[in-house]
């Protein structure tokens, strides 16, 4: 990541577009955090590539200035990791929602964190899907009623941060879009954080999911920095992304510094700058030794 | 038509039995002294067990299929014996360890070379023999030892001299016993001073995109497919290619498009079914207008089919893949070298029209091992990445997908200074927004459709029209796509020889289709026949939609072994009596 001018703001990121989310939808706070974060970092929007898939907050890449794709349901991070691979200088960051990277993206998200490949992935977890107008996601509570779970959910809601931390992502974070300061800290933090990052953000779906409200969360939330949890101990860190209760842990869970990224595991990578603009040519001594190993 | 000299053998036994390395000693050996040579692999889809029957013919001219006949059998096992021997004819030969394996009755003129394996060799390991064989195989081609001692010393050099010396030892005790025992072929193996080099044909796909500046390689293993995959991880430390396997191929396909998107020369292969996953993909990719290209190396199907079995039975997959209404570029190779030629042209076009392509291979293709004569591997074939914005601007007014005269928008590349834009498979409008009352405005939607359509419009124009080969009088004329070209043109050839005048048209562009010229062809022939290896003529009936021509008369194959000349010349031949279709019928025939 390459660091440009310093006197970004966040209004430098915003995209001209007014998001169409529904007034009070939590998405509002990520975006705010993220266009804060960028400035914070000295980034300019030419550097960052963000990718999200489908749902109401994968539409985040057209309201932020920054290269955005805005890809299939699910595969922000398959697409995200061939940008980052092909162009590694870039700042790619994926942002989507709790159906679209732990439902459907499932496999993809479980892969990505084990290849600790250097992304920021946001999900605004909103406990429900929203865009197509209220059924369960894999994070809705048993016995959450909504349109397709009438009589109730029966399925256990899945633990995104253990599930990452355990798979080896390098960076599991947890916000609450209502706090954007807070938002905003653990978003800059896993930009900068080389490998894959986690932030995964409560962002309340005030039409669809009355369950998990703004209120639900301002009761519940505690800050693991203020409770003296150090992210480096991942023992700890799967325990505290454990508890659920009268008191949800936001913070920083996990941090493993020093891991190896799959960029500087890869040889490919090592010289020549991203692979993107590389010359395409082969050369004559490269022909010449793989028509000798066909002879 | 092969050369002077025209024979083939073929090695027989079941999986774990070893029969890769004497084919492979062989088939070095071959195009060492400078001949060309064919192979197919029958084979199973198992570790251990079944029937694996390695088909290799070899000439002084370029041979195009493995062929019809069997000059030489090598028996590993008594089911190869029971299976094959029955077909040999006058003047062949069958090599066998005596020792485990009995003959049976061979038909009049087939010289049976029985080798008492464990006395000749003086070991009791079974892959002796496989040794013994190959030594006994150049001594009926009136090989010298030494080439085959240098073969060997090559090939088993890395395992060391006790290796070297104990394969030579008993590769030269069956040389010596077959001198003492068999006779010779009449012919000696030929030498030509043009040393050919061999691939499979999915190291010629792999080595295409390598050459057309595939910078990211991905893909989730599978047969008969994998071969791209296994050259690329060969191969790619040394020409800077970012290889992946990923976890499935929704992810891999997905991967390809963000490598492309960032501006890599981006590709994946798989075969049927992990192309049906794909499929999201490929409408993604056309409606964000990135350019990818994907491999498609069919197999037996429908699912999971026939994993070791060729069939061309996925081109309406390819035609039909993914919703929507959208144009693609589909290409069908003709050949192993046809493929590593079209690849960089694909690459050409899909960078043009910032779209995907596709590519139809199949196991007969991908999976067959060819000589190929190295000064036809142009590995620096032309590159053309179309309009790329790299360098920095002031991005004033830049549009992504800008509706431009000829459809084509310039393409930044994210990272670059001053254009900063959001794409999407949302529609959207020029600039990328996606928002609602954008896209679902009918003018902007119309608009974008066009211009996507509009895109293609030369296409046709790019690529060679299928050209009719033959005599235009011909009493027939067969129409085949794809892997077909070689069998059709052995099959002409043996038409002929019989004084039946054939020409032939092989489609090899899915899309663009050449409509018209494939109509004059057709209208002008006296007997058009469609050739293709599956059973309800998915090319036929595509030819149909694109035309609107009927054909009625067709030679299909499903079996899941692919085309040999002789069912084609066998099915002309019914036809001309009078028959409409003809279903090549089930023969044991070499393979
Ligand atoms: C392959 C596919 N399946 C289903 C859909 C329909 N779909 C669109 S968004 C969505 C769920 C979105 O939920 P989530 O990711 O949690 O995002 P939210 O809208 O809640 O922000 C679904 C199922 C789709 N677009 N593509
Ligand atoms: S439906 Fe829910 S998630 Fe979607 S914009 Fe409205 S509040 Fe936000």
């Amino acid at each position: 990541m390459t660091t440009g001018s310093a006197q970004m703001t966040a209004a430098n990121f915003r995209s001209g577009i007014n998001p169409d989310w529904c007034p009070g939808c939590g998405d509002f706070g990520v975006l705010n955090s993220l266009q804060r974060a960028c400035a914070e970092l000295g980034l300019q929007p030419h550097q960052i590539l963000t990718v999200s898939g489908i749902g109401c907050s994968s539409n985040l890449p057209g309201y932020i200035n920054a290269y955005g794709a805005h890809t299939l349901h699910g595969r922000s991070l398959a697409v995200a990791s061939g940008a980052k691979l092909a162009n590694h200088d870039l700042t790619v960051i994926a942002t989507g929602g709790d159906g679209d990277g732990y439902g459907i993206g499932g496999n993809h998200f479980t892969h990505t964190a084990r290849r600790n490949i250097d992304i920021t992935y946001i999900v605004m977890n909103n406990q429900i899907y929203g865009l197509t107008t209220g059924q369960i996601s894999p994070t809705s509570r048993l016995g959450m009623k909504t349109k397709s779970t009438p009589f109730g959910n029966v399925e256990t809601p899945l633990n995104p941060l253990t599930q990452a931390i355990m798979n080896g992502a390098t960076y599991v974070a947890r916000a609450y879009s209502g706090d954007i300061r807070h938002t905003t800290a653990l978003i800059r933090g896993a930009i900068e954080h080389k490998g894959f990052a986690l932030v995964d953000v409560f962002s309340p779906c005030v039409t669809f999911n009355l369950d998990n409200s703004h209120d639900f969360f301002k009761q519940r939330v505690v800050k693991l920095e203020e409770q003296g949890h150090d992210p480096q101990d991942w023992k700890s860190a799967c325990e505290r992304a454990m508890e659920w209760g009268d008191t949800i842990n936001v913070g920083l869970f996990f941090q493993g510094n020093d891991i190896e990224t799959l960029g500087q595991r890869e040889p490919v990578l090592e010289k020549g700058g991203p692979i993107a603009h590389r010359d395409l040519a082969i050369t004559d001594e490269q022909r010449e030794r793989i028509v000798r190993r066909m002879m | 038509m092969a050369g002077s000299f025209d024979f083939a053998l073929a090695i027989g036994g079941e999986a774990g039995q070893g029969i890769a390395t004497p084919g492979n000693i062989l088939t070095r050996l071959f195009i060492r002294r400078g001949l060309y040579f064919n192979a197919y692999n029958a084979y199973q889809s198992i570790v251990r067990g079944g029937h694996i029957f390695l088909t290799v013919r070899i000439s002084d001219e370029p041979v195009y299929t493995h062929g019809d006949k069997l000059d030489l059998l090598l028996c590993l096992n008594q089911d190869t014996m029971n299976r094959h021997l029955g077909l040999m004819g006058e003047g062949t030969r069958a090599i066998f360890n005596s020792d485990s394996i009995n003959p049976g009755n061979p038909r009049q003129g087939v010289e049976l070379c029985p080798i008492p394996v464990s006395q000749v060799s003086g070991s009791r390991n079974r892959l002796v023999q496989n040794t013994i064989a190959v030594g006994a195989t150049c001594a009926l081609l009136q090989l010298d030892f030494t080439i085959l001692e240098d073969s060997l010393k090559v090939r088993f050099a890395r395992q060391g001299q006790s290796v070297v010396d104990e394969n030579v030892g008993v590769a030269r005790a069956g040389y010596e016993y077959a001198q003492q025992n068999f006779t010779p072929f009449p012919t000696a193996l030929p030498e030509t001073d043009q040393p050919k080099a061999q691939w499979a044909g999915n190291d010629a796909i792999a080595m295409g995109a390598a050459a057309a500046g595939v910078k990211f390689y991905a893909a989730y293993p599978m047969s008969p497919s994998t071969g791209v995959l296994h050259w690329m991880a060969q191969n790619a430390r040394d020409l800077g290619i970012m290889v992946r396997q990923v976890e499935d191929e929704i992810g891999v396909a997905n991967m390809v498009m963000g490598a492309a998107h960032a501006g890599a020369r981006a590709m994946c292969s798989t075969s049927g079914g992990g192309f049906a996953l794909m499929t999201e993909a490929v409408g993604a990719a056309a409606m964000m207008e990135i350019p990818v290209v994907l491999v498609d190396v069919q197999r037996a199907g429908p699912s999971t089919g026939v994993p070791t079995k060729t069939e061309q039975g996925d081109l309406w997959q390819t035609l039909g893949a993914s919703q929507g209404d959208f144009p693609r570029i589909i290409v069908a190779p003709t050949s192993a070298l046809d493929a590593y030629n079209t690849i960089p042209e694909l690459f050409n076009l899909v960078d043009h029209y910032q779209c995907p392509g596709l590519v139809l291979s199949d196991l007969l293709i991908s999976e067959g091992t060819f000589s190929v004569v190295p000064d036809d591997i142009d590995m620096n074939p032309a590159i053309n990445r179309g309009k790329i914005i790299t360098d920095a601007g002031t991005g004033n007014g830049y549009q992504r997908y800008k509706d431009t005269e000829d459809g084509i928008s310039p393409r930044a590349l994210p990272g670059t200074e001053g254009y900063v834009h959001v794409i999407s498979t949302d529609e959207h409008d020029e600039d990328g927004g996606l928002i609602s009352d954008e896209y679902t405005n009918p003018y902007k939607r119309r608009a974008m459709v066009e211009k996507r359509a509009r895109k293609f419009n030369d296409l046709e124009g790019r690529v060679a029209s299928p050209a009719l080969v033959g005599p235009a009088d011909a009493d027939v004329t067969l129409i085949g796509w794809g892997s077909s070209e070689g069998a059709i043109r052995e099959a002409v050839e043996q038409l002929a020889e019989e004084g039946i005048t054939a020409n032939r048209l092989q489609v090899k562009w899915i899309v663009p289709f050449h409509a018209n010229a494939i109509t004059a062809v057709v209208n002008a022939a006296k007997k058009p026949i469609i050739v293709e290896n599956n059973y309800s003529g998915q090319f036929y009936r595509y030819l149909r939609s694109e035309t609107g021509l009927t054909i009625d008369s067709h030679i299909r194959k499903y079996d899941g072994e692919p085309f040999m000349p002789h069912h084609i010349a066998n099915g002309v031949r019914e036809i001309l009596a009078g028959k409409a279709d003809v279903f090549v019928p089930y023969q044991e025939v070499n393979v």
